[in-house]
């Protein structure tokens, strides 16, 4: 359960505007209609006994512990269930009562097994403070009796058991995973005294649980319980810090003993995730301890040579030399720097700065090249800034979604937990309209409660058509918003646009050759989505990894902006950012062309901004991107490469290309908390710190910046920001800072959008969304709510251009690629936790009749074949794939899934082609040559690894 | 840097704005987007597949872009 230190109301808040008077026990309350008895007597200080109620869940009225006297009612009403009415005049405390809740209690523990002093959840167990509460002092009914203590524990789970013999049946978990998680896995089955909580007909590990720990969270016993708290114990403090994984960025208490994490609960009062999380946040944090953390610096001279184990001095000082080395002999340009959007705001602006001052360029990039640089492109060119509209909450207001290349439910499960609760409805508010624009049948398309209207179940490659099909029916049938338009958008651009759209090669029947989707599936999305009061869009990486990715997401603001949908809540362009820092990494001046705050380094006055805060000049010209640096590092003029918690050897395409460039590097900066692909390119390795031993701060996908918090010292002694830093004194480019607080008071007063922000106002706040200045001192929720970042609106014309990877006889399939639930992103930190339960392998989906045809058959090993490479691994046969179309992910490096994507591009970032390889699959049960190569070279490097550097021992 | 690799990026760029009507617009967007998201050496290895006459696989708008726009694409020597 939620730590019983942590206030509970009962029932969840209601916001309405009008207020209902009451008096609970002699004390006036003023409450929103709608509020709770149960609710409203906490307002008045008074806490009535529960069971069955938790302020996360609706009210349910089953366990009558909350029994109340309303004056002039007969009987006793639940509190849970009663709302407050104007004039109630309730008491919660009376020798009735006393006995009835007595009675109720007894009756719980005659079938409870009387082992509290053993059991976990001893101190925090609100069955144990209920029976202390209502003063229970004898059981009358003693325990022969039937009841339910010989059922069998199910520990199948990796991170919680289920003790059925501890179930009070009060349907809180049953609750939870409906109301909360929206999955629906868990059932009471039975009836009467035989009643029981069920996973369905098997256990909990293969049953439709997604473990995302909502049931646990609202246990009320140790029914559903953690297996670190039974191994550990409860802790004893709490620290409210950001997970580490994806761009939803979760608040959580890392519930502690010592230095030592018990437990990951989410945070309630979290504005991103209001309580709820998911396996990976919640569960998947054993890695920060993992045996394989590096804990010494290491140094060599070459790849070939075994690691020799430094103080950090002599590392980040060996380091400093080869970069003055390097750019003394091939020049200042010949050395650059990658930022993470696993590091925080704090590490990446001090990363760029150091490459921008230190190195003297703008040879930096970070990860956000691969995935959602043409968010960054595209919403600047349309709307002025690089970011999405809203906050996540704007979900509870639209009437109709457009989810466009993204899968929310394996990619951002706590978010997508929040829509499906719109798109299921909730009482008095019918569901909202979905529409999903994908190759793949995600689970959204069809799900328990949630169906969408319209899935345009595309070629890949083919967004572009698609998007602009749908803004050509809502132009030529007159369902544009004009007024809007007229209003809020630049009329001469508008007018190009129009123009352009209404063409007849951008109808849906002229395009439904290339795109794949009947032109009467377009139309009738066209005119569901034009209906809407208000509509939204969300986006993820199915937009951006595309040859066209930028002019797709120019299409998503087109059709926002002809929609009317832009300013306001519940509407809006929404990017689903991958990792927890995307967004952030981004706004801190990450790449090569942008100083902090999304300006242009060709800027004369900005430039002079930082060079005088910075004290040294900023080149004005831009720097090299990562696909840019690779194909200079073949090229042999560009040298060095300082990389900070990023894998680029896995994660980016073409690996053989990305292998040559690396193994072309003179000197290869690493810090990373593992041995990553990279690493075993490296010549310097410096280990990093989790986002458990550092402070800073993260922004989410809603521009939303939270607090990291360290919770323990870094295993290696020192902070990544730390490093940096250390790191850029050794060049010869002194930084001074003592905290992460003083980079960001640095970052604002150097960054528009962040010159209201601090520490202090985070800590008060809990949380910030950007713009955050004068004008928006608590932070900007809706961006371009009375007009446009960049004044007026922009249209962009959006031609279709097909991608130039194209399928032949040879390659007849197209391979996509993305993530799943239980791994995230290359799987350096999943890997290392029980979530290789889920997921131990990447494997190929493929249709049954492209296996059939190919003589494949499900869970046998297949040769998949692209024209730059080749790699093996396990098919899964499923009509989620259409015919044609193949898909895997790239959590494993083994797998090698990037040896065969390609060096195609965004046309105007960069941003790598992932979603769109042409393949041959061919059963196949060898390892493929670069596999077996790389097998060699892996174990070869992690031999090299001396054993103290991992173990931390003395060497 | 690859040259033919640089042509066709820069052929993809001018794929997207050869949609403008007014060809100088389409011109200009090139040579904007070159300036202003090409490192210097990647615009320099373009202008030496133009200056080698390697202009048979070069979209005609990144051809008149680069013709035009020269001074202000062509970095500084380093």
């Amino acid at each position: 359960m939620y730590s019983n230190k942590v206030l509970d109301r009962g029932t969840p808040e209601r916001t309405c505007t009008t207020t209902v008077a009451l008096h609970i026990d002699g004390v006036q309350v003023h409450v929103p209609a709608g509020t709770s008895v149960m609710r409203a007597a906490i307002e008045a200080g008074v806490k009535v006994p529960k069971l069955c109620a938790t302020d996360s869940l609706d009210a349910f009225g089953s366990c009558r512990l909350c029994v109340v006297e309303v004056e002039g009612r007969k009987g006793y009403p639940a509190s849970c269930t009663t709302p407050c009415e104007p004039g109630m005049k309730v008491k919660t405390q009376s020798k009735k009562l006393a006995d009835l809740r007595r009675s109720v209690m007894e009756l719980y523990i005659s079938d409870h097994p009387l082992d509290c002093l053993t059991c976990p959840a001893n101190g925090n167990c609100e069955l144990q403070d209920m029976a202390g509460v209502v003063g229970l002092r004898e059981v009358r009914y003693g325990y022969e009796g039937e009841n339910h203590l010989t059922g069998t524990k199910d520990t199948s789970n990796p991170y919680f058991s289920f003790d059925p013999t501890k179930c009070i049946v009060c349907s809180r978990c049953v609750r939870a995973c409906e109301e909360v998680q929206g999955t629906f896995a868990l059932t009471v089955e039975g009836r009467g005294f035989g009643s029981k909580i069920a996973a369905g007909p098997t256990d909990f590990l293969n049953s439709e649980c997604v473990s995302c720990g909502a049931c646990v969270q609202a246990c009320p016993t140790a029914t559903l319980m953690e297996k670190s708290i039974v191994d550990q114990g409860q802790p004893d403090h709490a620290v409210v810090t950001t997970c580490a994984y994806c761009g939803v960025g979760c608040a959580f208490r890392a519930e502690m003993k010592g230095n030592e994490v018990v437990r990951m609960v989410p945070h309630k009062d979290g504005k991103a995730n209001h309580g709820h999380s998911c396996v990976k946040g919640r569960f998947a944090w054993g890695y920060a301890t993992h045996p394989d953390r590096l804990k010494k610096p290491m140094i060599r001279q070459k790849i070939s040579d075994p690691w020799r184990e430094v103080s950090w001095q002599e590392a980040i000082a060996y380091a400093a030399s080869e970069i003055k080395r390097i750019q003394a002999k091939y020049g200042r340009t010949s050395v650059g720097g990658i930022t993470s959007s696993r590091c925080t705001n704090e590490e990446t602006f001090l990363v760029q700065k150091l490459v921008r001052a230190g190195f003297g360029n703008n040879n930096v990039d970070t990860c956000a090249r691969v995935c959602h640089s043409p968010t960054g492109y595209g919403l600047k060119q349309t709307l002025g800034e690089s970011a999405g509209t809203q906050d996540f909450d704007s979900v509870d207001f639209t009437d109709c979604v457009i989810v466009i290349g993204a899968n929310p439910t394996d990619g951002h499960p706590v978010f997508a937990s929040r829509m499906k609760r719109r798109l299921r409805g909730t009482p008095g508010k019918e569901g909202a309209g979905l529409i999903v624009i994908d190759p793949r049948r995600i689970d959204l398309v069809r799900m328990p409660h949630v169906e969408a209207e319209f899935h345009l179940q595309l070629k890949p490659g083919t967004n572009v058509a698609v998007m602009n099909s749908l803004a050509h029916v809502i132009v030529t049938e007159g369902l544009a918003k004009e007024a809007y338009v007229r209003e809020r958008c630049d009329l001469v651009e508008w007018e190009k646009w129009r123009a352009f759209i209404s063409l007849p090669k951008n109808s849906p029947e002229a395009l439904a050759a290339d795109t794949g989707v009947p032109a009467a599936q377009i139309r009738g999305a066209a005119r569901l989505f034009a209906a809407a009061p208000n509509g939204a869009i969300y986006y993820g990486l199915g937009v951006t990894e595309h040859s066209q990715g930028s002019t797709t997401v120019m299409t998503i603001a087109n059709l926002a902006m002809v929609t009317g949908n832009i300013g306001r809540p519940g509407v809006g362009v929404n990017p689903l950012r991958g990792q927890n820092n995307v967004q952030g990494s981004c706004d801190m001046g990450s790449f090569p062309h942008e100083l902090p705050g999304y300006r242009h380094v060709s800027d004369a006055a900005t430039r002079e901004l930082f060079a005088s805060v910075w004290g040294r000049p900023i080149d004005h010209e831009p720097g090299l991107r990562i696909p840019n640096m690779f194909d200079a590092a073949v090229d042999g003029s560009f040298k060095a490469l300082y990389v900070q918690g990023e894998d680029i050897a896995q994660s980016d395409p073409d690996t053989q290309h990305v292998q040559k460039a690396l193994e072309s590097l003179e000197c290869l900066i690493v810090q990373d908390i593992f041995l990553n692909e990279t690493a075993k390119y490296a010549h310097v390795l410096l280990p990093g710190s989790s986002f458990l031993e550092k402070d800073g701060t993260f922004t989410n996908a809603e521009r939303r910046i939270s607090p990291v918090r360290k919770v323990m010292p870094p295993l290696a002694g020192m902070a990544d920001w730390e490093v940096t830093v250390a790191f850029s004194n050794a060049l010869g480019y002194p930084m001074h800072y003592d905290h992460p607080r003083q980079i960001m008071a640095e970052i604002a007063k150097l960054t528009p959008t962040f010159t209201g922000v601090s520490y202090e106002k985070i800590d008060l706040l809990g949380s910030i969304q950007w713009p955050c200045n004068d004008a928006a001192p608590e932070g900007t929720p809706t961006m371009h709510e009375k007009q446009f970042v960049r004044g007026k609106g922009r249209f962009i014309l959006t031609e279709y251009v097909a991608t130039p990877e194209r399928t032949t006889r040879k390659f007849p399939l197209i391979l996509t690629t993305g993530r799943i639930l239980s791994q995230y992103n290359v799987g350096a930190q999943t890997r290392r936790t029980e979530n290789k339960v889920w997921h131990d392998a990447d494997v190929l989906e493929i249709h049954p009749h492209d296996a059939e045809q190919r003589g494949i058959k499900d869970g046998e090993m297949v040769s998949l074949q692209s024209r730059k490479g080749e790699t093996t691994l396990r098919a899964t046969i499923t009509e989620r794939m259409q015919p044609g179309v193949v898909y895997t992910t790239f959590h494993h490096p083994e797998s090698g899934v990037n040896v065969v994507t390609t060096e195609n591009s965004d046309w105007a970032t960069n941003c790598p082609e992932y979603k769109v390889t042409a393949v041959q699959v061919v059963a196949h049960a060898k390892k493929s040559e670069w596999q077996r190569e790389f097998d060699t070279f892996s174990a070869t490097q992690e031999a090299f690894v001396p054993k103290t550097a991992v173990k931390g021992e003395t060497s | 840097m690859d040259g033919k690799k640089l042509v066709r990026m820069a052929n993809e760029i001018a794929a997207f704005f050869a949609v403008d009507p007014a060809r100088s617009t389409a011109i200009e967007g090139v040579a904007t987007h070159l300036q202003r998201f090409w490192e210097p050496r990647m615009r320099r290895a373009i202008f030496a597949e133009l200056d080698a006459g390697a202009t048979a696989g070069m979209h005609e708008l990144v051809v008149a872009a680069l013709q035009t726009h020269r001074q202000k694409l062509e970095p500084a020597a380093s």
